[in-house]
């Protein structure tokens, strides 16, 4: 089926939609649910999708090189550096070990030592995709089985490069046709000597450091300055793909760079918009990639080869088990933690579909060798799921301590029970008290400038609109207790409002007020803690006028104390009464009504009485004695 | 010349005749600091450093102050409780007001009959004091038998007036002829011969 863009956009978006649902329904993972999409509208089963297939897989890839980025912006620098043993360490033994063992076992298969060699190293490599799609949908990022998975995939991504510069050296045929069916490859610096290779790769990722810090964030904040959020969702695809393309220019893997990347943009201000911004694409994207990997199961060459694949599938799924859970022994991770990254990274990874396709291009692989490896490649991708799944539901209840060691202990971005809504006047004077109680709040403005200056300052302060719930979601207003909002747009603020009290109405909100108008809505909408920007100071200014004619501070204190609480309470009464109409005229009107009530009120209740204790006239004429 | 802080209390000075007397005749006087605690505190938060520096200054400290309750006003309490800190006023290396003179001039709505034994009150204004007595003491201080303007919802305005010349002559002595007379056997310092003298002029 070759027909429009649009009909295969149908058939991917239908299948998903079906399907993705269906397998959440019995508790699946999703990644599950594209696969089975894929091997639906794939061309054995429903034919939609044929020979396209693999070229939408190698689209959808970029959902690899952006979920990367996204990981790496969930890591900031020093916990990447305090990462570097975990990851030279147990990823160089798990691929070390992996290859040697599955070399043997296919030499002694009968396969060609070159062969043994190209597969060997296809198997060592587990799918990034599909493993931290898994760990990241449970919730399970930050457990050890979470930061050794990402540590051994990190591995991977590097040794990989590696792999690549070595396969061609395998060929006696030298390289005569490669160029030609390789076009995705342009591989710039090919015919440069070796060491110009290394100097141009350690190039390449400090320009990548470099443009992270002094580039890209320039540019956002010169992007964010005109307030268009598609424009910063525009800014956050050009990164991604720059970053992508310049390293396969390099040679490089893209979601190596995208990964450096978000490490270099993790401590940025625009960390959180562009989280949020890149979300959707990455989630489309590694949805239609699996999709692809379903789609691209031969299954003619099962049914040639019945045995021979599932005999190769299962000895691969249990080769590399075998080492992750020796590498995770020796590393000492528990008991459950070693089970779930045993299962969790068995499988054969989407870098053997390159790899694989590059030696058949360079004349290693022969077409059934390159066929059968792909079928086990993608079977293995789709059975690594299940077995997750058999793992959790059987035996890990078994094994014990998981859900004491699956809370999320967030030590990349700690989480604060405070989520503070603008950073201006009133905002900041705000945070700071808080801030002088030892409360560090999240921060969230939508004016560039000020959140550098007071990230400067020490500060931890995001960039971001407000009223965007995943933007909330991502400062965590999940675990958040109160969340403040100091903005002065009152549309913004009954927004917020209504969606913060409709999806996470356990936190308690408190809003700024820009005048008693406003107040009303706010009151009306049900939350208690509402603070006018004016009145006290107004209240105060009164006061000290007060004091300046002559009149006690004492006195004018507690009259001022008083003043406010009368006005607090009328109020609360005037907002209950329901509004006329919305129309804008007819507002300017109530509010002029309203206003006469008030000052109606004020006149009735007359000049402040005064306190009554210790009134001495009272007294005096109480004791009044006759003189004598 | 001794230097004489008067640290006045009183939250309802404006409805106060007595005191807006009182103060009046002692207030601009030489070498008098009159502090008015709840004008410049309204709000009840002491500056404890610049109180501090304050006392330091003086030699005589007054604790003017109508009876409230057998009491102080409460911003005067906690003037106390929050100014006379343990290591500075009192405790091992509390001698910042050692051998400063301290006593109260208070003002009361009650006469003196009714503050006896026999009277309404039960007990004497020096018996109510002992608060006051006892924390002077305790921070080092010697305490004075306090000066006192009692029956002031019955006082005339010419008695009222003696008052006010006798806190004016209270003031002086202090300044000039401390320690003055025979001071330890008066129940008030308005019985001693130098402040009955001018009543009596």
């Amino acid at each position: 089926m070759s027909g429009s863009i649009l009909f295969a956009a149908i058939v991917f978006l239908a299948g998903a939609i079906i399907c993705v649902p269906i397998a959440k329904r019995f508790g699946l993972s999703s990644v599950l649910g594209y696969l089975l999409a894929g091997i639906l509208i794939g061309p054995y089963i429903l034919g939609f999708v044929g020979d396209e297939g693999q070229d939408i897989l190698h689209f959808a890839e970029f959902g690899v090189v952006m979920m990367l980025f996204l990981i790496g912006l969930e890591i900031e620098p020093k916990s990447f550096w305090q990462m570097r043993k975990t990851i030279i360490g147990m990823g160089g033994a798990q691929v070390l070990g992996t290859m040697i063992v599955s070399y043997l076992l296919f030499t002694y298969i009968g396969f060609d030592w070159k062969v043994s060699l190209i597969i060997s190293m296809a198997v060592s490599l587990s799918s990034t995709a599909i493993t931290l799609q898994t760990i990241k949908e449970n919730g399970l990022m930050n457990t050890t089985y979470g930061a050794s998975s990402f540590s051994i995939l990190l591995f991977q991504d590097i040794i990989v490069i590696v792999m690549l510069a070595i396969i061609p050296l395998l060929t006696d045929t030298q390289k005569t046709a490669i160029d030609d069916n390789h076009a995705d490859h342009i591989y710039l610096l090919e015919n440069l000597p070796l060491g110009f290779q290394a100097l141009a790769i350690f190039l390449s990722v400090v320009t990548v450091v470099v443009a992270g810090r002094y580039f890209f964030v320039p540019m956002l904040q010169l992007v964010a300055k005109t307030r268009l959020r598609e424009l910063l969702s525009a800014s956050a695809l050009l990164i991604v793909i720059a970053l992508a393309y310049l390293m396969e220019l390099v040679g490089l893997s893209p979601a190596l760079g995208a990964f450096l990347g978000g490490v270099v943009l993790a401590t940025s201000e625009f960390k959180h918009e562009l989280e949020s911004n890149l979300e959707p694409f990455k989630g489309l994207l590694l949805g239609l990639f699996f999709m692809a990997v379903g789609a691209s199961i031969n299954f003619i060459v099962i049914g040639d080869n019945p045995l021979m694949i599932s005999g190769l599938v299962v000895a691969v799924i249990v080769v590399k088990a075998l080492i992750l859970f020796l590498v995770a022994a020796i590393f000492k991770l528990k008991a459950d933690q070693r089970l779930l990254l045993t299962i969790g990274l068995a499988q054969i990874g989407e870098f053997a579909f390159v790899l694989l396709s590059f030696a058949y291009q360079l004349n290693i692989l022969d077409r059934v060798e390159l066929d059968m490896m792909l079928v086990v490649t993608a079977l293995t991708m789709t059975l690594t799921p299940i077995l997750g799944i058999i793992n959790e539901r059987l035996i890990l209840p078994r094994v014990g301590t998981k859900k004491a060691e699956a809370r999320q202990v967030d030590h990349i971005a700690k989480t604060h029970k405070v989520i503070l809504i603008g950073f201006g006047h009133f905002g900041s004077a705000v945070g700071r008290f808080l801030r002088s109680y030892g409360i560090e709040a999240t921060i969230l403005d939508n004016d560039s400038n000020r959140v550098d200056l007071l990230r400067k300052m020490g500060f931890e302060v995001y960039y971001g609109d407000a009223t965007r719930l995943d933007l909330l979601e991502s400062a965590g207003i999940a675990e958040a207790k109160i969340l403040i909002s100091a903005i002065d747009n009152s549309d913004n603020v009954i927004h917020l409002t209504k969606m913060v009290k409709e999806k996470y109405p356990n936190v308690k909100l408190m809003l700024r007020a820009k005048n008693r108008y406003d107040a009303y809505d706010l009151l009306n909408m049900g939350v208690e803690d509402v603070y006018r920007e004016s009145l006290e100071t107004s209240v105060k200014m009164a006061g000290d006028a007060l004091n300046h004619l002559g009149f006690r501070k004492y006195t004018i204190y507690r009259q001022a104390q008083k003043f406010i609480q009368y006005d607090e309470e009328g109020l609360r009464r005037m907002a209950d009464k329901p509004t006329t109409t919305d129309e804008y005229i007819f507002k300017a009107r109530e509010e002029i009504r309203q206003q006469e009530e008030q000052l109606e009120k004020d006149l009735k209740r007359g000049i402040i009485e005064f306190d009554n204790h210790w009134d001495s006239e009272q007294m005096r004429a109480a004791h009044k004695v006759p003189k004598q | 010349m001794k230097r004489i802080l008067i640290l006045f209390a009183h939250p309802k000075f404006e409805q106060s005749r007595a005191n807006k007397a009182l103060v009046k005749m002692i207030e601009n006087k030489e070498g008098v600091t009159f502090h008015d605690l709840y004008e410049r505190y309204p709000d009840f938060n002491i500056d404890i450093i610049s109180e501090k520096k304050l006392l330091a200054k003086h030699d005589v400290i007054v604790w003017h102050h109508p009876f409230y309750w057998y009491s102080c006003p409460p911003l005067l309490k906690q003037w106390m409780d929050v100014v006379l800190e343990f290591g500075w006023a009192y405790g091992p290396n509390g001698k910042a007001l050692h051998s400063k003179k301290c006593l109260n001039v208070i003002t009361t709505g009650g006469t003196r009959a009714v503050y006896c034994s026999e009277g309404s009150n039960q007990y004497s204004v020096n018996e109510f004091l002992r608060p006051f007595e006892q924390t002077a003491k305790l921070c080092g201080m010697e305490y004075l038998p306090p000066f006192t303007v009692m029956g002031t919802h019955n006082l005339s305005d010419q008695e009222l007036e003696k008052y006010t010349f006798q806190y004016q002559k209270l003031i002086c002595e202090l300044q000039e002829h401390l320690p003055f007379g025979e001071i330890k056997n008066c129940e008030f310092l308005n019985d001693t011969p130098q402040l009955n003298k001018v009543v009596s002029k």
